[in-house]
C-alpha cells in the first residue's frame, strides 16, 4: 500500500500482496453490510421497507417492515355505514377492486341471511373474473419489467386498459368500482356489453398469449425465476399461504371448488396445481388463471338470464329512483338506508371469497346498528409478506425483487 | 356445518372449551378459556381426524362497557378435511396476555403482532413481539373503542397551511 | 423552483416586467427546455399506482409530453409525483426525498389522497402532502382518469413556461439569510 509513495516500508506494515494470478482470485476479506431497500422504491409494491443483512451478495437475513400505507381502513369503516364501507373496501386489493366489494357483501349475506337472486350473481362473477384477469396481468407484466422484460408489461397494461374500459361502462370507475351493493349489484349491463366484451376477452387472451411467449420459455427468465424461493407444500400451509402461491406448492385448494359460493358451483373450470413452489411457478399459476377465468366469463355470458339485480327487500336495498319519489315507502326506505344504514342483526360472521390473491376474510361483528362494530380484514398477501425472512434465507439479494413480485404483494390490502 | 369439530373439541378439553354454538351462516364457534389456547390449537392441528393444518385467521374485537373486554379470535382452516372453526378468546382488561400460537402454526406471527398494535393484547413467547403498521413513537393502541378515530400522531413538524375546511391556524385543526 | 420562493405579486409592476429582451428570452427557452424534459420521481404508495401505470404505458403515453423518465434517485429527478395515499409513518420519508432533490424542482400532488387526505380522515393519514412539503399542482381524483393526469401535467407545463428562469439560479435574499 505505501510503497507507492517512496518512503521506506515500516515493520509494522503489512508487505505489499504479491502479483500472481492466484492471488487474484483469493477471497477478498468482506464485511457484512446492512441496507435498507426504503418504502419508497419502485421493486416494492406499495410501501414496504426491507431491511437486508448482506454478506457480498447473500442475503444472510432479512426484516420486513410494513405500516407505511396503513390507513386505518378498519378504524373509518366503524363510523360509517355497511353501506358506506363498499368505497373503502375498494381500495384494499385495488388491483382486483370488485372481488373486495364481493367479499364483503357476501359476508354482510352471511350476517343478514339474504339470497342474492341468480342474475346478480352471475354478475358478481363477471365483474371478479375480469378483475382477476386484470391483477394477474398486472402481476406477470410487474414480474417482467422489474426482470427487465419491459414489453411483457406494456402488452399487460395495454389488456389491463383495454379490460378496463369495459368495466368502466359499466361500474362507471377504472379501478375502484364500488359495484356491488349488499343484496346484490348497484346496475345491470348497458346494451351491447356482452358482445363488446367478448371481443376485449379475445383481445387480452391474444396478448397474454403474446406475453407468454415471451416470457415462459425465455432462457433468462428461467433462468431467473426457477428453483428460486421454493416452498414446499408443508411450509406453505404452516406460513398460512392461500390462492395462486398455496396452489404453486402442491396443495390443490380453491375456495371456489372446495366451499363453492355465487354460482362456481355452476360453472365448468379447472384448478391448476403447481409442483415446486418456486417463483416460476408462482408465474405460471397466474397465466393458466387467466386462462380458466376467460372460460368462466364466457360460460356466465351464455348461461345469464334476465332477472332482478337485487334482492326486492327495501330493507336492505335501495327502492329504485321512481319509487322513492312516488310512494311513501320508497321515500321512508330510502331515507332510513342513507341516514342510518342497513340494519344487519347482531351476532359476528367470517365471510370468505377466492380473491385474486388467496383467501380474502371478512370478520364482521354486528351491534344490531346500522355501522359496524368490528371489521376485522384477512389480507391474503400477509401471510406471503411475513413469510419472505424464511423463504429468502440464504438467497441472493437479485431473487428478492422477482420473489416480492411472484407473492404480489398489494400495499392496500397487507397494510389495511 | 356439521358440529363435529366443536363437538370433539368439548369433548376433549372439558373446561377449556364451552359453549359451543352455530352462528349465522352455520359458522362452528367454541368460546376457548386462554390458558388452554395453545393446547387447543395443537390438538387441533395434530389430530388426524381433524387437521387444521392452515395457519388461522387471528383477530380481535374490542367489547368496550363489557367485563371480559377483549376477545381474540381464531378463524381455523383444514384444507385437508374442508371444514372450520372458530374460537373466541376471552380476554380481560386486567390481564392483557394471551399465548402464543407460533409454535403450532409459524404464519399466526403477523396476526398477533396485529392484534398488540391495535389493541394492546400481549403474546409472551412470540418471537418478534413489536408493532405492525404503527411506529415505534406511536402511542396508544388505536382500534380500541376508547381511542379517537381523528387522534393523529404526526412524526413531523407539519407546515401552517391555510386549510378552508377547517378554519385556519394549527391550533383549531384536529 | 418551488412555489415556496415563487413570489407572484399581486400587481405586476413596471420593474419585474421591465427584465429585458435577453433575460426573457433566456427564461422563455429554459422554461420550454425544463417543461418539456420532467425527469419525475414517481413516489408510489397506492391505488394511484396503477393509474399511473396506465399513464405511463403505451396508451395514455406520458413520453409524448417529455416526461417518459422515471427515475428512481431524487438526486436525479426534478419532478416530485406524490402518487396515493402519505400517511404519517410515512411523512418523514417523504420529507426527505424531497429534501434531497436539486433545484428546480416541483411537486404534483397525483389524486386526492395526496391533494388533501382523501376520505381517509383518522389516525393514520396526513390530510394532503401540503401540510409537508410545497406542492405546485394539485390532480384529483380517486384515482384520476389519466386524461386528468395529463391535463395536470400540462398545467404544470404552463405554470414552468411562466415562471421566471435564470442562467444562474441564486437563491432570493430573504431565503438565503433566514435558513
Amino acid at each position: 500500500m505505501s510503497t507507492h509513495t517512496g518512503r521506506a516500508a515500516e515493520p509494522t506494515e503489512k508487505p505489499p500482496p504479491p502479483m500472481g494470478s492466484e492471488a487474484l482470485d483469493a477471497p477478498v476479506d468482506s464485511k457484512e453490510m446492512i441496507i435498507n431497500l426504503g418504502p419508497s422504491h419502485p421493486a416494492t409494491h406499495g410501501t414496504c421497507r426491507i431491511v437486508a443483512h448482506l454478506d457480498g451478495e447473500n442475503l444472510r437475513s432479512m426484516r420486513v417492515d410494513i405500516g407505511y400505507l396503513h390507513r386505518g381502513f378498519e378504524k373509518s369503516c366503524e363510523s360509517v355505514t355497511w353501506g358506506q364501507c363498499f368505497p373503502y373496501t375498494d381500495r384494499l386489493n385495488y388491483v382486483s377492486a370488485t372481488m373486495n366489494n364481493v367479499g364483503f357483501a357476501l359476508a354482510v349475506e352471511k350476517l343478514c341471511g339474504l339470497q342474492v337472486p341468480d342474475r346478480a350473481q352471475y354478475l358478481r362473477v363477471v365483474v371478479s373474473e375480469m378483475h382477476r384477469i386484470c391483477d394477474h396481468l398486472t402481476m406477470v407484466g410487474a414480474m417482467g419489467l422489474e426482470l427487465g422484460a419491459m414489453t411483457a408489461f406494456l402488452y399487460a397494461i395495454e389488456a389491463r386498459d383495454h379490460l378496463w374500459d369495459r368495466l368502466t361502462e359499466l361500474c362507471g370507475a377504472r379501478l375502484t368500482s364500488n359495484y356491488v351493493r349488499v343484496g346484490g349489484v348497484s346496475r345491470d349491463l348497458p346494451d351491447g356489453w356482452v358482445p363488446k366484451t367478448l371481443a376485449t376477452l379475445d383481445r387480452t387472451a391474444e396478448l397474454r398469449d403474446v406475453i407468454d411467449a415471451l416470457l415462459t420459455r425465455n432462457r433468462i427468465f428461467m433462468d431467473r425465476t426457477r428453483g428460486v424461493a421454493a416452498v414446499s407444500r408443508e411450509q406453505a400451509l404452516d406460513f398460512g399461504y392461500t390462492g395462486p402461491c398455496l396452489r404453486a406448492s402442491g396443495e390443490p385448494f380453491d375456495l371456489r371448488k372446495a366451499a363453492p359460493y355465487l354460482v362456481y358451483d355452476r360453472l365448468d373450470f379447472d384448478i391448476p396445481v403447481g409442483a415446486s413452489g418456486d417463483n416460476f411457478d408462482r408465474y405460471l399459476m397466474r397465466i393458466e388463471e387467466m386462462k380458466q377465468s376467460d372460460r368462466i366469463l364466457r360460460q356466465c355470458f351464455q348461461k345469464m338470464e334476465p332477472g332482478d339485480i337485487g334482492v326486492r327487500d327495501f330493507r336492505y336495498v335501495m327502492p329504485p329512483k321512481p319509487e322513492v319519489y312516488g310512494t311513501i315507502e320508497g321515500l321512508m326506505a330510502h331515507f332510513k338506508l342513507v341516514m342510518e344504514g342497513i340494519q344487519v342483526p347482531a351476532g359476528e360472521a367470517y365471510g370468505y371469497t377466492e380473491a385474486a390473491n388467496g383467501e380474502l376474510g371478512f370478520y364482521l361483528v354486528s351491534d344490531g346498528s346500522g355501522r359496524p362494530y368490528k371489521l376485522g380484514l384477512r389480507a391474503p398477501g400477509w401471510p406471503m409478506v411475513a413469510s419472505m425472512p424464511r423463504v429468502l434465507k440464504d438467497a441472493l439479494l437479485a431473487d428478492l425483487v422477482p420473489t416480492f413480485d411472484s407473492f404480489n404483494m398489494i400495499g392496500g390490502e397487507v397494510e389495511q | 356445518m356439521s358440529q363435529a369439530v366443536a363437538k370433539a373439541l368439548v369433548e376433549r378439553f372439558p373446561g377449556v372449551a364451552h359453549d359451543a354454538y352455530v352462528g349465522p351462516g352455520g359458522d362452528d364457534v367454541v368460546f376457548v378459556k386462554k390458558e388452554g389456547i395453545a393446547e387447543v390449537c395443537r390438538f387441533l392441528k395434530e389430530d388426524p381426524a381433524l387437521r387444521f393444518n392452515l395457519a388461522p385467521y387471528i383477530t380481535a374485537v374490542d367489547y368496550l362497557g363489557q367485563d371480559p373486554r377483549f376477545e381474540v379470535v381464531y378463524n381455523c382452516t383444514s384444507t385437508a378435511r374442508g371444514h372450520r372453526v372458530r374460537l373466541r378468546v376471552k380476554v380481560p382488561e386486567s390481564d392483557l396476555q394471551v399465548p402464543t400460537v407460533t409454535g403450532v402454526w409459524s404464519g399466526a406471527d403477523w396476526f398477533e403482532r396485529y392484534c398488540f398494535d391495535m389493541y394492546g393484547i400481549r403474546f409472551p413467547g412470540h418471537p418478534d413481539h413489536r408493532r405492525l403498521f404503527m411506529y415505534d413513537e406511536f402511542v396508544g393502541h388505536p382500534l380500541r373503542k376508547d381511542y379517537p378515530l381523528r387522534g393523529r400522531q404526526p412524526l413531523t413538524p407539519e407546515r401552517d397551511v391555510p386549510d378552508l375546511y377547517r378554519g385556519p391556524g394549527p391550533e383549531t385543526r384536529d | 423552483m418551488a412555489s415556496e420562493i415563487d413570489i407572484v405579486p399581486a400587481v405586476a409592476t413596471r420593474r419585474e416586467e421591465a427584465t429585458g429582451f435577453f433575460q426573457g428570452l433566456v427564461s422563455k427557452s429554459l422554461g420550454w427546455a425544463r417543461k418539456n424534459s420532467l425527469y419525475q420521481y414517481p413516489f408510489v404508495t397506492a391505488c394511484c399506482g396503477m393509474e399511473y401505470m396506465s399513464v405511463a404505458s403505451a396508451r395514455y403515453d406520458i413520453a409524448r409530453f417529455g416526461a417518459e423518465v422515471p427515475r428512481f434517485s431524487p438526486r436525479q429527478a426534478d419532478l416530485l409525483l406524490v402518487v396515493g395515499t402519505v400517511n404519517c409513518k410515512q411523512a418523514p420519508v417523504l420529507k426527505r426525498i424531497y429534501e434531497q432533490m436539486a433545484e428546480p424542482k416541483w411537486v404534483i400532488a397525483f389524486g386526492v389522497c395526496a391533494s388533501s387526505g382523501g376520505f381517509y380522515d383518522n389516525y393514520a393519514t396526513v390530510q394532503g402532502i401540503d401540510r409537508l412539503v410545497p406542492v405546485d399542482v394539485y390532480i384529483p381524483g380517486c384515482p384520476p382518469r389519466p386524461e386528468q393526469v395529463l391535463d395536470g401535467l400540462i398545467l404544470l407545463q404552463k405554470k414552468i413556461q411562466a415562471q421566471q428562469h435564470k442562467l444562474i439560479d441564486r437563491l432570493p435574499a430573504q431565503l438565503a439569510a433566514g435558513k
